[in-house]
């Protein structure tokens, strides 16, 4: 063949070793610029490839008492996890898991649930193992591919349901939560405050997560469960220190009577909680590790609403105890002195028009000063103090002794009291000329009518009241920032006055039952009415008398009247401040005094209801002259 | 006397590559996870062993009963991968397809790695028997026939990777045998316009450019008409064929281009096998010592990508070692080729050489995704006993090429 000499062909033999090399040349570089540049990336791609990062809880903050007594704390858990590879291989594994320790098919299709929210994690299966389930899992490892235990800090409140409101609890976040500007760099499955303390202070108590890394295979199989990659330990949240009283805490709820809906709180007239409790109340302990759906289930369709803080999330009508907020505005307005009478003695009732609005006692008071009224409670000389103020000045003083807002606590979820910033209001709500104002006027005078309080609301007043004259957001941490204090705009001496007015209370009026020698209490009671059934009782005292150390609010439900709440917190405050040997051991045994009150039905709660806007109608209808 | 006049140098470097893939080839059986390749190593001894031997009884022919037996041995070759497409089977990642012999139920081989020898010699025998290199279009026809026929009875397997090492035969055996590169090139410039018929301002470009060539180069009246007719025809069925590719075609070539495509499906040995080689570093991971090829990301690491085992855990010096011995076996093979007795024994070597070169750049090309990913094994690294004992009677064959010239006095040249 030609063209195959030797000369020829060493040519091409040039040409091919020429492409030989370039072509090695080519490979070679791509190796070099996988291997020795892009070595980082590729790397990190190896690692992540088999590394999966389980997140390591830390211990979050423990919560003390003023004196440094524990109500939070954390104990060892353990958490049991299962890395699988798929969903019918982790159902396969669970049903291994439920024959050595109970699981019901609900816990299993909760588990598979979580586990297509973040299928390259370990699922939780147990939240909050005891040491025998993990001792039981361990023993069956080797049939439970995937088994992943954790020793992690578990949450344990030592007084339970007795700071349940106060304190909250915690849970997994929510993927509601996870977008949230708050929980920024959470991941899925971290635990934060969802009530109370815990959820108001979450930052603080939180921590950060630390994370370790265990080995996995192509499959997703778990292949070393400590895997050679250093971890990152969890940074330890901050203790915080609250002003609470855990022994008056759990006092409280030592004498609350069983099955009665309602809160107390105790304040110092410096603003620090002492102690704040709602009743029913739930165990905080149960949400550790995840509350079982039955339970949360319960919790939540409860009539009696056992989440629910009554003490700054439920509103009541003021009713009596809103009488010394009437006495203040008259004062500070100079428009009676405390020893003013009113020009028409209490007969059992107020004449308005053609219709009478009675006092709660049918055979009258008779005439009264402004401290005897307060002491008897006297709706007759507080319907004429009311319309002497008229709605307006009630209005405007009531907005500015903060009865419109509410008073910043450094709790969540607050709720707004309900009162009006002006007499537009009932214009928007009936329609202009379509109410009365004279009625209204008359149910605000004694603490009905569209005025709806919560408990740390009311609570905050009196303890303006008995402590310096300027109102104080009460705080159980430090005070939020922004809060300012509202002075009530009274001399000592109307303050003095006042006091005394509440002394009275106690010493011969409304609360006589509740007197004791060795300790001066001062309070008010009061009954708000309600729609929907018996009347709530209300008491909010303080002690000692002449300087006080405590405040205390009380609210009952269906208590039908404020003498009912008066023992409990007149119990309340003689531990705080006599200390734990002096308070009555014995049972609290109660004398109505007022079995009835027949102020004017009122609007409650909410005014937007149907059912208020039906009272509303009635009122109106009564009050209004007849043609 | 006749064992001295043996290539050393040949000898040697496939001694090393043998020993060299044998050492990766254990440690690609060494995994956390079970995989088939546990055992490979072990039967690869077994192979090696057959192998040797039947480089040997290559050794011992001779250029010329070969060259006479080509024909028989091609149409040998021809009727097996006519088998294999009506009985064969599937195995390991290519299971729907029919690239294996079996009788009763054993794998015996693959009839597609002795048709790329027997193509090799009946090109050589065509070739080496013309006067004359061919010159025109008619000239190749009768090579074009020779290699179109097992090469698309492979197609049909259906056996991509394999198909493409009997181009790389065609074109490398072509130049070897002195058909002028222009000619070469128009022959491949309808490849190359299936390939831009992707969009249609490429293939555009790409018609315009080819018939400015065309009209430069002056071929043959004829062939000029032929190839530009060529080129129009497979733009226009470049459609047709793509959407008669089989799906994990379509996505093997879409994640050449871009495994982040489908980085859990078609890309995942893409991304896998650089994740592997990436993480090697300049060292390596150490011997056996690589994660992901121990709890099995990289996927078949004893055969199609054992390659990546050696980027994991030898790292680029191990990288650069393997390439440099296979560098050094095709500069041998050149050698060799350059300096063989007659046209056959040297268009033979050329052939191999165009062989190995297309199963060497393929295999290593396409773990680190510079080329796409088709199940193609690397000569002396991948396990698997047909193709082994073919590399090794071709070396045989290259041996005896290389003793002849010596003899000959050929080798001083």
């Amino acid at each position: 063949m030609t063209g195959f000499d030797s000369y020829r062909v060493g040519e091409r033999a040039q040409v091919a070793r020429w492409i030989i090399s370039c072509a090695f040349l080519l490979l070679l570089g791509a190796f070099f610029r996988t291997q020795i540049i892009q070595h980082e990336k590729f790397q990190l791609r190896a690692e992540t490839n088999r590394l999966r990062p389980i997140p390591l809880t830390p211990p979050r903050g423990a919560i003390y008492d003023y004196r440094g007594r524990i109500i939070a704390e954390n104990v060892p858990g353990y958490s049991v996890k299962l890395l699988a590879p798929s969903a019918d291989s982790l159902r396969a594994v669970l049903a291994r898991v439920s024959r050595v320790v109970p699981l019901d098919s609900g816990d299993i299709s909760e588990v598979l649930r979580r586990f297509q929210t973040a299928r390259y994690q370990p699922v939780v299966v147990f939240g909050d193992a005891t040491f025998e389930t993990v001792s039981k899992l361990e023993e069956h490892r080797v049939a439970l591919p995937g088994l992943v235990i954790q020793a992690e800090p578990k949450r344990l409140y030592p007084a339970g349901r007795a700071v349940a409101h106060l304190v909250g609890y915690v849970g997994e976040i929510t993927d509601a939560d996870l977008e949230n500007e708050r929980y920024e760099g959470l991941n899925p499955g971290a635990i934060v405050g969802k009530a109370g303390l815990e959820q108001a202070y979450d930052d603080t108590l939180r921590g950060t997560e630390g994370v370790r890394y265990i080995e996995v295979n192509a499959r997703g199989r778990l292949v070393r469960e400590e895997a050679s990659s250093a971890s990152l330990p969890p940074t330890p949240g901050h203790p915080i220190a609250t002003t609470v009283d855990l022994d008056l805490q759990r006092f409280i709820d030592s004498i609350w009577p069983p099955g009665v809906r309602g809160a107390m709180m105790a304040v110092t007239p410096a603003g620090e909680i002492r102690a704040l409790y709602s009743s029913p109340s739930y165990d905080p302990n149960a949400f550790i590790g995840g509350i079982s759906p039955q339970l949360w289930r319960a919790l939540n369709s409860d009539e009696a609403r056992p989440l629910l803080d009554r003490a700054i999330q439920a509103r009541y009508p003021p009713a009596s105890p809103f009488k010394l907020a009437i006495s203040a505005m008259a004062l500070r307005r100079g428009l009676v002195g405390l020893d003013t009478h009113m020009p028409v003695p209490c007969r059992g009732g107020l004449r308005m028009g053609n219709r009478v609005f009675r006092c709660w006692k049918k055979e009258g008071h008779g005439s009264l000063d402004l401290i005897g009224a307060i002491a008897a409670s006297c709706d007759v000389y507080f319907y004429q103090l009311g319309l002497k103020l008229g709605l307006d000045a009630i209005i405007e003083d009531g907005v500015l002794m903060g009865f419109k807002d509410r008073t910043g606590v450094d709790l969540s979820n607050e709720i707004n009291p309900i009162y009006p910033a002006s007499t537009g209001y009932f214009d928007r709500l009936y329609g202009a000329r379509r109410w009365s104002p004279a009625a209204t006027t008359l149910n605000f005078s004694i603490g009905q009518g569209e005025n709806t309080q919560t408990l740390i609301n009311m609570v905050r007043f009196y303890a303006g009241l008995a402590g310096t004259g300027e109102e104080l957001s009460p705080f159980l941490v430090r005070p939020r920032e922004g809060t300012k204090a509202r002075p009530l705009g009274l001399s000592p001496d109307q303050m003095e006055g006042l006091r005394h007015a509440l002394i009275a209370v106690v010493e011969r009026g409304t609360a006589q039952a509740s007197r004791r020698m060795d300790l001066q209490v001062a309070g008010k009671t009061g009954t708000a009415q309600n729609p929907h059934g018996k009347d709530h009782g209300w008491f909010i005292g303080f002690a000692p008398a002449d300087k006080p150390q405590l405040v205390v609010g009380g609210i009952m439900e269906f208590a039908e009247h404020g003498t009912v709440v008066a023992p409990y917190v007149v119990q309340a405050l003689r531990r705080y401040v006599l200390g734990p040997d002096s308070a009555s051991k014995t049972p609290i045994k109660v004398r109505v005094i007022a079995p009835e009150d027949s102020a004017p039905r009122t609007l409650e709660l909410d005014p937007d209801s149907a059912a208020v806007q039906a009272a509303a109608e009635s009122i109106r209808a009564a009050a209004l002259p007849r043609p | 006397m006749r064992l001295a006049a043996i290539d050393r140098q040949l000898a040697g470097t496939a001694l090393a590559l043998v020993l060299y893939g044998l050492v990766v080839l254990y440690s690609a059986g060494q995994t956390d996870v079970p995989t088939s390749g546990a055992g490979a190593w072990h039967r690869q001894f077994l192979w090696v062993g057959v192998g040797l031997i039947a480089a040997w009884g290559t050794f011992q022919i001779s250029p010329r009963l070969l060259e006479w037996l080509t024909p028989a041995i091609y149409i040998f070759s021809i009727l097996l991968l006519l088998i294999v497409l009506a009985v064969g089977t599937g195995a390991g990642t290519a299971a729907s397809s029919h690239t294996w012999l079996a009788i009763g139920g054993h794998q015996i081989g693959q009839p597609s790695e002795i048709g790329k020898v027997a193509t090799v010699l009946m090109l050589a025998r065509y070739l080496s028997g013309r006067r004359e290199p061919p010159r025109s279009l008619r000239d190749l026809l009768i090579p074009l026939l020779i290699v179109g026929l097992p090469f698309l009875l492979v197609m049909k397997e259906p056996d991509l990777g394999s198909a493409i090492v009997f181009i790389g035969i065609f074109f490398a055996m072509l130049f070897w045998a002195g058909v002028r590169p222009r000619l070469i090139l128009l022959l491949a410039s309808p490849g190359l316009s299936l390939l831009l018929a992707f969009s249609n301002a490429t293939w555009g470009f790409w018609i315009v450019a080819f018939t400015l060539v065309v009209l430069a180069w002056r071929p043959y009246l004829w062939d000029g008409l032929a190839f530009w007719l060529l080129n129009v025809i497979s733009g226009f069925i470049a459609m047709p064929l793509w959407h008669r590719l089989a799906p994990y075609q379509q996505n093997r070539l879409l994640t050449f281009l871009n495994p982040e495509v489908d980085p859990r499906a078609a890309g995942y040995h893409a991304i896998q096998s650089r994740v592997a080689i990436g993480s090697g570093g300049w060292f390596g991971t150490g011997y056996t010592q690589g994660p992901q090829k121990r709890l099995a990301f990289l996927p078949e690491q004893h055969t199609d990508f054992v390659f990546s085992v050696v980027g994991e855990e030898l790292g680029f010096v191990g990288v650069a070692i393997a390439l440099a011995l296979f560098c050094a076996l095709f500069m041998i093979l050149v050698r060799v080729a350059r300096r063989a007795t007659d046209s056959f024994s040297s268009l033979v070597v050329f052939g191999i050489l165009g062989m190995f070169f297309s199963h060497v750049f393929e295999n290593v090309g396409m773990t680190v995704n510079i080329m796409p990913i088709t199940g193609i094994p690397l000569p002396f690294f991948s396990y698997g006993g047909s193709f082994f004992i073919i590399c090794c009677v071709c070396l045989g064959l290259v041996s005896r090429v290389a003793w002849d010239s010596r003899l000959a006095g050929y080798a001083d040249v």
